[in-house]
């Protein structure tokens, strides 16, 4: 061979041992669901091996059903994160859409379904209002989101009082149309013989949709770099605004799907419901890889996040332990993961000199 | 759409006739007038607070001047917001360079501007082409980059602005504003930052190089606006200035020589 030959060869041969040098691991390390994986396979394996009522099927279906509604409102807060914002009301969001859907079908005597959109275009109403106010003001998101939290909280307890009297709206499946809510929402799907919710169909259904839109869409891009730097995404011409008010929607939208899942399925809503969720949602989120700055983190992380929170749930009911220690768990967990994303970041951010 | 190379063939690509801008009370510029032309460079120099960073903004759209015309192919022209600007094809590379750390680099050099495929519900990003058009026009600059998913924040400064560079190339930019590029960096670095400008203007880009830095802007420049405190100190042709008087000049002349007196006599003692 003579050297006239190797030479033209060289040039792709340098390009590709330079992309190999970036490294699995890094590639690895850069991936925000990373740390939620390995937590929810340690999680899943400890429990396991304790006990024989969490590995088996029933106890699987129980784990999945208590992640399932949490894990649809953790992957949309995870978006509104991404984005750079947080939802104080998403979880009482679920009570107001939850009690809507009751109030309407029961004590105005409408078609179930009816109550539901009615419920829906009330979700979005919210969102908008708290994505508006947001964008309008420049306010943390926090801070207008906690006013509309505690708004929403008094309207809950109040306007249910003020329709049934009490605190609770009873006899949801009394309303018209309530069989086919049932099953779109609230039925059961058997596998090896065993019931499992519809809810974690809905609940894979909005991470996969989620997943999707984030990594394969414009807008996508867009919450991406609207959490990551909002000034700089509006000066490349990105509808920022748009974005974040879209994603307060979503927030909403999916705070409507699991009050309609509730309310469907427990028939009674309390006017309490859904209050206090909210940061269980934003701690699930993050465990997934979400970075409180924005900008960084991932649907199905998220998703998984909310798994975990299920796992530890139910896993520390079938050890008989004291179901305290759940908190102490989530806690130790929460640092766990906000100390690894805080080293991710990093190591994806640290400049070649 | 431009109509007006046939009005007036010799008419420059961006020109400023009497800009000025204030914001309450304060006068931020006042009276600017300079001409950028394709394949040229047209330098503003000044000090900090000269108004570098507010002429700026008035020519990418994200302010309105409160006097004066800017014309573009000789047609006056008003930009509402920097997308308007960008459309009309006046792009602007911001200090900060508007990029995102996190984001990979193909992603954000497709910001506000990503492709599509598909249709209805399903119209997607198209990644593969934004990666591979990311890593032609790249290599297309001379920028060699290992690999286009690597977050922009593992980039050196220099590469930063490279890429926001090539970005704008890409999109069809005709007029390229850079602002203070090479500031932040090194001399190596700053040089090859410099060699980006020279292969863009040599595209047939008119660029405006904002810079404090006469050393960066006499071997690139053809065209020299100096501000001083909001208002012009004068529009030169490359010829008209040396780099010593364009360092004078932008030192503020007297004051420098004042300054030297002061610091080489030990005061007193």
């Amino acid at each position: 061979m003579s050297a006239t030959q190797q030479a033209p060869v060289s040039r792709p041969a340098r390009a590709d041992e330079r992309v190999a040098a970036v490294g699995l691991w890094r590639r690895l390390l850069v991936k925000p669901e990373l740390g939620s994986l390995i937590g929810a396979v340690v999680i899943l394996a400890f429990f396991s091996v304790q006990s024989s009522v969490f590995r088996s099927l029933g106890g699987v279906a129980n784990w999945l059903d208590v992640a399932s509604t949490l894990g649809i409102m953790a992957v949309a807060v995870a978006l509104l994160m991404i984005g750079g914002h947080f939802d104080l009301s998403a979880g009482v969001m679920t009570g107001t859409t939850a009690l809507t859907v009751g109030i309407v079908a029961t004590q105005l005597d409408q078609n179930i379904w009816v109550a539901i959109a009615v419920s829906l275009v009330l979700a979005l109403a919210i969102g908008f209002l708290n994505g508006w106010l947001v964008t309008r003001t420049g306010l943390p998101s926090f801070i207008i989101t906690l006013g509309t939290f505690l708004m929403l909280q008094g309207l809950n307890l109040g306007l249910t009082k003020l329709f049934t009297g009490t605190v609770i709206v009873r006899g949801i499946a009394d309303a018209p149309g309530y069989h086919s809510a049932e099953l779109l929402l609230a039925s059961t799907i058997s596998v090896f013989g065993q019931p499992f919710r519809v809810a974690v169909v809905w609940w894979l259904l909005a991470t996969a949709v989620a997943s999707w839109v984030l990594l394969r869409t414009r807008f996508g891009n867009w919450v991406f770099a609207t959490g990551g730097d909002e000034v700089a995404s509006r000066n490349v011409g990105v509808p920022a605004a748009r974005t974040t008010i879209t994603l307060f929607m979503t927030t909403a939208a999916a705070a409507w799907l699991v009050g309609s899942i509730t309310a469907v399925r427990l028939t009674s809503v309390q006017a309490n419901t859904g209050t206090g969720q909210e940061l269980i949602y934003i701690v699930a989120a993050v465990i997934g890889g979400c970075l409180l700055t924005g900008g960084f983190g991932s649907a199905i992380g998220a998703a998984l996040g909310a798994l975990v929170f299920g796992m530890t749930q139910q896993g520390i009911v079938y050890l008989n332990w004291d179901a305290d220690w759940f908190y102490f768990f989530l806690g130790a967990m929460l640092l766990l993961a906000v100390l690894s994303n805080r080293l991710v970041r990093r190591y994806a951010e640290a400049a070649r000199r | 759409m431009s109509t007006a190379a046939g009005d007036r063939p010799d008419a420059p690509l961006l020109e400023l006739r009497g800009i000025g801008k204030d914001f309450g009370s304060v006068i931020a510029l006042d009276d600017i007038s300079t001409t950028v032309r394709a394949g040229q460079v047209t330098c503003v120099l000044g000090d900090n607070g000269a108004g570098k960073s507010t002429l700026i903004k008035v020519l990418s759209g994200v302010h309105k001047p409160t006097r004066g015309e800017l014309l573009l192919d000789g047609q006056p022209v008003s930009f509402g917001a920097p997308r308007e600007a960008l459309d009309a094809g006046v792009a602007t590379v911001f200090q900060d360079l508007a990029m995102i750390p996190l984001m990979a680099i193909w992603r954000n050099f497709f910001l506000g501007s990503e492709p599509t495929t598909g249709w209805g519900p399903f119209r997607r990003f198209d990644s593969a082409t934004a990666k591979e058009v990311t890593r032609r026009e790249l290599s297309a600059m001379g920028i060699d980059i290992r690999d286009p998913d690597q977050p922009v924040g593992t980039l050196s400064g220099g590469e930063r602005q490279s890429v926001a560079i090539a970005r704008a190339v890409h999109f069809g930019a005709r007029v390229l504003i850079l602002d203070e590029p090479t500031s932040a960096l090194g001399v190596k670095q700053a040089g090859v930052v410099l060699r980006y400008i020279a292969q863009a203007r040599d595209r047939g880009l008119g660029v405006v190089f904002i810079t404090h830095n006469p050393h960066h802007a006499h071997p690139v420049g053809d065209r020299f606006l100096l501000l001083n405190r909001g208002r012009s100190m004068g529009d030169f042709a490359k010829g008209e200035l040396s780099r010593e008087q364009l360092t004078g000049m932008m030192a503020g002349g007297d004051e420098l020589t004042e300054l030297a007196e002061e610091l080489e006599r030990p005061s007193g003692r």
